[in-house]
């Protein structure tokens, strides 16, 4: 879990401040002797794109073979047990499978929305407004960005645990909402991509503060917005130590912790890996289907994030 | 959750314009601010209050009575960095940041440099297989992986025993360290390499361009120009990269029902989760947490200070 979500909030505004806009219209038009194609770089990315695709690779062919074959046949082998595979594993406990997919799109879907809410109320609060107390406010909000989990989780579940909300969605909802670095991020789209001088003149037409941010701000974030929520659904998605602690009833469990619980069955029971193997590959194509979807996006947009600075 | 759906602004209508404008802000920032103070405030502040506390028991301990809790001054935190246990626990993760991090941001610094030089065929095929490990959760990859250093399943096994080499079992000793890292790296260098990528794209071509147009090497382009300019970026990585070893939870837990290597303190979280969840002592597990915060802190302060004047001199 770490490794992969911690670096990546963090990581963009990196990138972001330490861009500068491209000058011309089309970078590179020149081309040199510097450009001819060499085998040497094309290899060392191949092998790196290849490293990349094993155990994707590995996963497709081992879901498709039954739990003999697994130990006996050839690792790149595939076989023709994939169907039956999907329907044991379906089988399994009543649909407990389904059940956990279920479970990780509305901990990751609802939970980002709502974050994604709560941070561009706030980033429209700090980037359109001066107030007494706003710095403070916001470097206090923003050092939440470097506080370990691991401080958060014991006392988290004991103040959850006084509320009786242990062991229940809300106790993996209500602490993925708040995300110090949705709040950052809307706060430079926000000071970005609404100028002062549209939210003055909804005013001047008379629109509430609500409305002016909601009918008139918010179309206007909705680019920087989506990176939010894709940051906030990946985080929540990847999460395994928060629902790990909260939850002790499997059918509330995401997917990744019901995974590791059927590993650890396996220990004593390798029918068992048949079944995480091929939940592990139905768990992982929603996600990747969504990343390819939206490649295109998150290039462009962490690109587009950066020239805005 | 009331919390969560309050919007004031609407209700926050003073006597006058400016006065609601004065409000606004807060109805605005009010969810953001009540969710920081429950799940991030309150709980820093409880774990260090019980990072203080500890459980005395009277009598022979039975009944509801014989417990009670006290101030146990700084007892905890002596007790935690006397631990052997602990101790290891973080010379285990100490040596995993020195292997993860640097190899993770070298592969993504390569591989970004190689896609932006724009000699390197199948770039779009690459960056997308690379940046590919990011849409797998950790628990996911560490399965896969585990699976794939597991004998009889793993492919390497095939391949040494045709040449007829001793297999070295990566769940054993002192190599399943390795295994673990390679998994961190697994995950981690696509995304540092579109961030890294992402930086380089923005440089000015002109910057670079008259230094090839007199014969400098593309390699000699990238150490001169191209690093010096995208080291900003590499240091924030590497700062969020170290915080993330500090915690690394999920990829040994997961693996620990293949491994006997691993322990339930392999790593400090670990420890953690163990005393707090398994033994119930929350309160030597609190001292624990803010200790390895405490160092997350000093480490990435110091880190950042430690290179700044260097990465950042030159924008003055």
């Amino acid at each position: 879990m770490t490794t992969l979500t911690s670096p990546l909030p963090a990581d963009a505004p990196a990138a972001r401040s330490s861009v500068r806009r491209p000058t011309g219209t089309g970078r590179r038009t020149w081309r040199g002797a510097g450009e001819r194609p060499s085998a040497v770089a094309t290899a060392v990315l191949l092998l790196g794109a290849l490293y990349c695709l094993l155990p994707v690779v590995w996963v497709v062919v081992a879901s498709t073979k039954s739990g003999a074959e697994l130990f006996s046949s050839f690792t790149f082998a595939p076989s023709t047990h994939l169907a039956d595979n999907v329907a044991d594993l379906s089988a399994y406990r009543g649909g407990l499978f389904w059940r956990w997919m279920l479970n990780t799109a509305l901990y990751a879907g609802v939970g980002a929305m709502l974050s994604t809410l709560v941070s561009a109320m706030a980033g429209y609060g700090l980037a359109k407004y001066t107030f007494a107390g706003k710095n403070a406010v916001f470097n206090v909000l923003l050092a939440g960005v470097l506080v370990p989990a691991i401080v958060l989780a014991i006392p988290q579940y004991l103040l959850l645990a006084e509320l009786d909300l242990t062991n229940t969605y809300w106790s993996v909802l209500l602490p993925s909402i708040i995300s110090p670095y949705g709040i950052y991020l809307a706060r430079i789209y926000a000071a970005a991509a609404v100028p002062d001088e549209v939210v003055e003149a909804a005013r001047t037409d008379g629109a509430s503060e609500t409305r002016t941010f909601f009918q008139v701000a918010v179309p206007m974030l909705v680019p920087g917005l989506v990176t939010v929520f894709l940051f906030q659904f990946v985080a929540i998605w990847n999460n395994f130590m928060l629902p790990y602690i909260m939850l002790g009833d499997d059918r509330l469990f995401p997917i990744t912790v019901g995974l590791s619980g059927l590993l650890n069955q396996g220990a004593s029971q390798p029918a068992m890996y048949t079944l995480v193997i091929t939940g592990a590959l139905l768990s992982i194509v929603p996600l990747v289907a969504l990343f390819f979807a939206l490649q295109r996006f998150w290039q462009v947009d962490l690109a587009a994030g950066a020239v805005k600075s | 959750m009331t919390t969560t759906t309050a919007a004031p602004p609407a209700r926050a209508t003073g006597p006058s314009t400016s006065g609601r404008r004065r409000l606004a802000p807060w109805g605005f920032l009010a969810p953001a601010i009540v969710l920081f103070v429950l799940f991030l405030a309150l709980p820093i502040a409880y774990a260090v209050y019980l990072s203080f506390r500890t459980e005395k028991v009277s009598g022979l301990g039975l009944g509801s009575g014989s417990r009670t809790e006290v101030w146990a001054g700084l007892s905890n935190y002596a007790a935690a960095l006397g631990d052997p246990e602990f101790l290891a626990s973080v010379g285990r993760v100490a040596l995993y940041g020195l292997i993860v991090v640097p190899t993770m941001l070298g592969l993504a610094l390569l591989f970004a440099l190689l896609l932006d030089s724009r000699r390197a065929r199948t770039r779009t095929f690459s960056r997308t297989a690379i940046f590919l490990p990011y849409a797998v959760p950790a628990v996911i990859s560490s399965l896969l992986w585990g699976f794939l250093y597991l004998p009889g399943v793993s492919p390497f096994y095939d391949l040494f025993e045709r040449f007829g080499w001793d297999v070295p079992s990566l769940f054993d000793g002192d190599l399943v360290m390795f295994a673990v890292a390679n998994i961190a790296v697994w995950g981690g260098t696509g995304f540092n390499m579109i961030v890294i990528y992402t930086a380089l794209k923005a440089v000015p071509s002109e910057l670079y361009e008259a230094a090839e147009l007199d014969g400098a090497s593309q390699v000699a382009v990238a150490l001169r120009i191209k690093i010096p300019i995208v080291t900003p970026s590499i240091i924030m990585t590497a700062v969020f990269s170290m915080i993330a070893t500090l915690q690394v939870f999920a990829e040994p837990t997961t693996l620990r029902p293949l491994s006997n290597a691993i322990s339930t303190t392999w790593t400090p979280l670990m420890k953690v989760y163990r005393d707090a969840f398994t033994r119930g002592d929350l309160y030597s597990a609190a001292a624990t947490s803010v200790i390895i915060a405490a160092a997350t802190f000093v480490l990435s302060f110091g880190f950042l200070r430690l290179v700044q004047g260097r990465a950042f001199g030159q924008e003055k």
